[in-house]
């Protein structure tokens, strides 16, 4: 199985995509408001989601970036509630066009999971069945949520893995005779089965070569494209994030730190961890030759540390810090930042509500908001290694 | 600057056996020609990159310079004696103490029912480098302090420790034994972004701070930018570009290479003066069906008819610069590679034509 095998992908008829009856139409897509998880882990509880919000438009790409361990993975597996047995929901809404699915019932929640939001595990490639037909294994959860036949599953599997770029016949492979971009194409062919509306990759090309991954986001561009998907990316990675994605939320130990038009935040991050965490990668585009840390790690979220949960690793933190949640503030251009630095009252910034997201993200001011951001805090970030 | 290593003509051809008869007969199907012709010399002290997609052969090579693989042919010095048929003698030993390598995980090296002090002291035991216990507990004590770990760590075993603090471990292992080079196969690939950084920091100080030799294999290209002096671009077994970091990335003159900066990943959103991105059709190469000629024409945006025919050797194109391409011939400029095909309107689905080299999505 040589490389060149890829096909070309092949464009494939969208089928007619009613909504569930509940669902308004002219309601946003998706809308997350203070959603809370929580883990049960010996005795004590994990504060992995804490108090998150945030909006999805049709056919948006929204990058959800931070360091392992704060929560970007157990806020997607919340929002279709597809948690560990330990893990619960404690507060906070899920609103798809209108519908709570956290208050769900088990039973209706069918409707929607898979069917209107689905997610590319992370790891998934990696654990596919290795006795089993890649097609097999596509088609069956096709058989099994939306009641087709074994045949007709057989042909939309197919029929998917030629969307993906694999040639229909490869659907004969086992897992082990197709590389890890193929594997990962099989994996997002899976996600698109039931013609959801919104599609999670939770780090689709970790892992992958550079060549893989720069095929592979294509692909999700052009299937985003083509199928009118909105699109949620959960990568450590914040190149993906810059090259596939309109707008990014940073999240830091199960918070929001900042969140906005990706080319706003990533030439002028507000936030002090988004600074740092943009100065840790080198960029040979833009001549930047460094390697930044962050010092420390990121906490051990049993016990999450007071105030802003960055202090203890913030370079720039004030007495403030230690003691007080820093609001969630919203800015005319669309960027919301949680951080002492950027109290409601500066640069137009006001304190951030659901509505006021949703106001300030669809009218975005012209004004350039340059004064105060992290990265002129904290001098220019970076110093160089070599 | 001398020479530490130097790599001559060196190939690792692994046997492909196919079935029961085949094996009766001892008699291979074919090879993976993991590592087809190589000639390498990394200078004391220096940071050389071995850059280039999964499967080019990087770890082999790897392998064989730590002596874990054995080459099929060509020759190998070391410090100015040849190693090349060291195997199972007394200086095999020494030679290992002296080049010293990490892998990607850590957990290949460590053992999980052994504390950090054991794992450590272990080798410099059966080394007869510190053969007394008070001796042997100083330098694991050095050697953690060395690679930024706190003293009490020592009694802690693998499953105690964060995946940086592990690999900090297995530095101090290698530190531990002094060695001259120090072999990093994707050291940090595992790591987190800010574990990955204080890593990098610390192999750099050590360079520094003892004067080791490294050379690391990483199959990304903005990190062998910023940690490498020389870098060196491998694809199916073969070096295809090899210099000064700042110039093979500048001034590429490998279509691979420049195809490899065009992907390269950045945080910075496109914008419209963005360079064009050329990404190459197919992945991971087969080293089992290397193919004639140029090995990479299969995927140049450039090849012509010669490549298809005539494998190109290393031209030299710039001080300490060499690229293995017909288009480098004299020191030539390498063309403007195409960028990717724009995205057609869905429907307009075609079979791409024959040979095509830049994938068409869709088009
Ligand atoms: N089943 C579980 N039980 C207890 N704690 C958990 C469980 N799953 C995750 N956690 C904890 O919840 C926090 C968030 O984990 P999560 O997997 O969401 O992070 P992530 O951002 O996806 O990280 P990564 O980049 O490593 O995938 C971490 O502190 C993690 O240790
Ligand atoms: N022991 C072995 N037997 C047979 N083939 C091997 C063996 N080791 C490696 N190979 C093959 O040799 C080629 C080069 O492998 P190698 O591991 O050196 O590549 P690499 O550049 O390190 O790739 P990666 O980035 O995936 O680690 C591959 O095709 C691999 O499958
Ligand atoms: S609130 Fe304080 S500690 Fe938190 S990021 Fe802002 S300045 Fe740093
Ligand atoms: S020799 Fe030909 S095929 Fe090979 S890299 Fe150069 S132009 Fe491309
Ligand atoms: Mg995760
Ligand atoms: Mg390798």
């Amino acid at each position: 199985m040589t490389a060149y095998e890829i096909a070309p992908p092949r464009a494939v008829k969208r089928r007619v995509h009613e909504l569930p009856k509940l669902a308004d139409p002219n309601a946003p897509l998706l809308v997350v408001d203070n959603l809370t998880t929580t883990f049960s882990l010996e005795g004590a509880s994990v504060s992995a989601v804490a108090g998150v919000s945030f909006r999805l438009n049709d056919g948006e790409a929204l990058g959800i970036a931070g360091e392992s361990g704060c929560g970007k993975t157990t806020t997607a597996l919340s929002l279709i509630r597809l948690l560990p047995p330990n893990g619960r929901i404690t507060a906070g809404s899920v609103s798809f066009h209108g519908t709570d699915l956290v208050t769900k019932s088990e039973l209706a929640l069918l409707r929607y999971r898979w069917r209107e939001i689905s997610i590319v595990f992370q790891g998934a490639m990696n654990a596919l069945n290795p006795v089993r037909r890649v097609g097999e294994q596509i088609a069956e959860p096709i058989e099994l949520r939306l009641g087709e036949t074994r045949e007709a599953s057989g042909r939309r599997a197919r029929e998917l893995l030629e969307l993906v770029g694999i040639p229909g016949q490869r659907a004969q492979a086992y897992p082990h005779e197709l590389s890890g971009g193929m594997r990962q194409r099989a994996m997002i062919a899976m996600a698109l089965a039931c013609d959801p509306k919104i599609v999670i990759g939770d780090e689709p090309t970790t892992a992958l070569d550079v060549m893989v991954q720069a095929q592979i986001l294509e692909l999700l561009e052009r299937l985003r494209r083509d199928l009118g998907l909105a699109l949620i990316l959960i990568t450590h990675d914040l190149s993906v994030i810059a090259e596939t994605c309109e707008r990014t939320m940073v999240m830091y130990a199960g918070r929001v730190a900042e969140e906005g038009p990706v080319r706003r935040i990533f030439t002028a991050p507000r936030h002090p961890y988004t600074a740092k965490l943009l100065s840790a990668f080198p960029n040979i585009h833009a001549d930047r030759r460094t390697l930044d840390t962050i010092p420390g790690l990121p906490p051990d979220l049993r016990e999450p540390p007071t105030g802003c949960r960055f202090h203890p690793r913030c370079p720039v933190a004030m007495a403030v810090c230690k003691d007080v949640v820093p609001p969630e503030v919203v800015f005319p251009d669309g960027v919301r930042v949680a951080c002492h630095l950027h109290p409601a009252g500066t640069n137009g910034g006001i304190v951030a509500t659901m509505e006021s997201i949703a106001a300030r993200r669809s009218g975005m001011a012209s004004a350039p908001v340059s004064e105060g951001t992290a990265a002129a805090a904290m001098g220019a970030p970076g110093t160089p290694t070599t | 600057m001398s020479d530490l290593l130097q790599l001559q003509g060196l190939e690792v051809h692994f046997p492909i056996h196919g079935g029961v008869t085949d094996q009766l007969l001892r008699r291979p199907k074919g090879f993976v020609r993991a590592v087809d012709g190589i000639d390498l010399a990394i200078a004391r002290g220096e940071v050389l990159a071995l850059v280039g997609e999964s499967g080019s052969g990087k770890t082999t090579t790897g392998r064989v310079i730590v002596k874990l693989t054995r080459q099929t042919s060509g020759s190998m010095t070391f410090d100015g004696e040849d190693v090349s048929a060291l195997w199972g003698t007394t200086q095999l030993r020494a030679y290992r103490r002296r080049v010293q390598v990490i892998f990607q995980d850590p957990y290949e090296t460590l053992n999980p029912k052994q504390t950090v002090h054991d794992f450590v002291a272990e080798p410099l035991e059966v080394n007869g480098l510190a053969p007394r216990a008070a001796d042997r507990d100083a330098k694991v004590g050095e050697a953690l302090e060395a690679a930024g770990l706190p003293a009490d760590f020592a009694m802690r075993y693998p499953h105690e420790l964060s995946g940086g603090q592990r690999q900090r471990v297995v530095i101090a292992g290698a530190l531990a034994m002094g060695p001259d080079l120090v072999v990093a196969d994707e050291p940090v690939s595992m790591l987190d972004v800010s574990i990955r950084t204080e890593l990098l920091r610390l192999m750099l100080d050590l360079r520094k701070e003892r004067g080791l030799t490294y050379l690391f294999i990483t199959h990304d290209l903005s990190l062998a930018w910023v940690i490498a002096d020389r870098i060196a671009v491998m694809y199916l077994g073969k070096i295809m570009e090899i210099g000064p970091a700042d110039t093979v990335i500048r001034q590429s003159r490998h279509p691979y290479t420049a195809a490899l900066v065009s992907v390269a990943p950045t945080p910075d959103p496109p914008s419209d003066d963005a360079p064009a991105r050329t990404i190459l059709v197919g992945e991971t190469p087969d080293a089992s069906r290397i193919p004639n000629g140029c090995r990479f024409h299969p995927r140049c945006p450039l090849a012509f008819d010669r490549c298809r025919v005539e494998e190109p050797p290393l031209f030299d194109v710039g001080a300490g610069h060499q690229a293995a391409c017909w288009l480098a011939e004299g020191g030539r400029a390498l063309p403007v590679l195409p960028p990717s095909m724009p995205v057609a309107a869905p429907g307009s689905a075609q079979p791409m034509p024959e040979g095509a080299a830049i994938q068409g999505e869709a088009g």
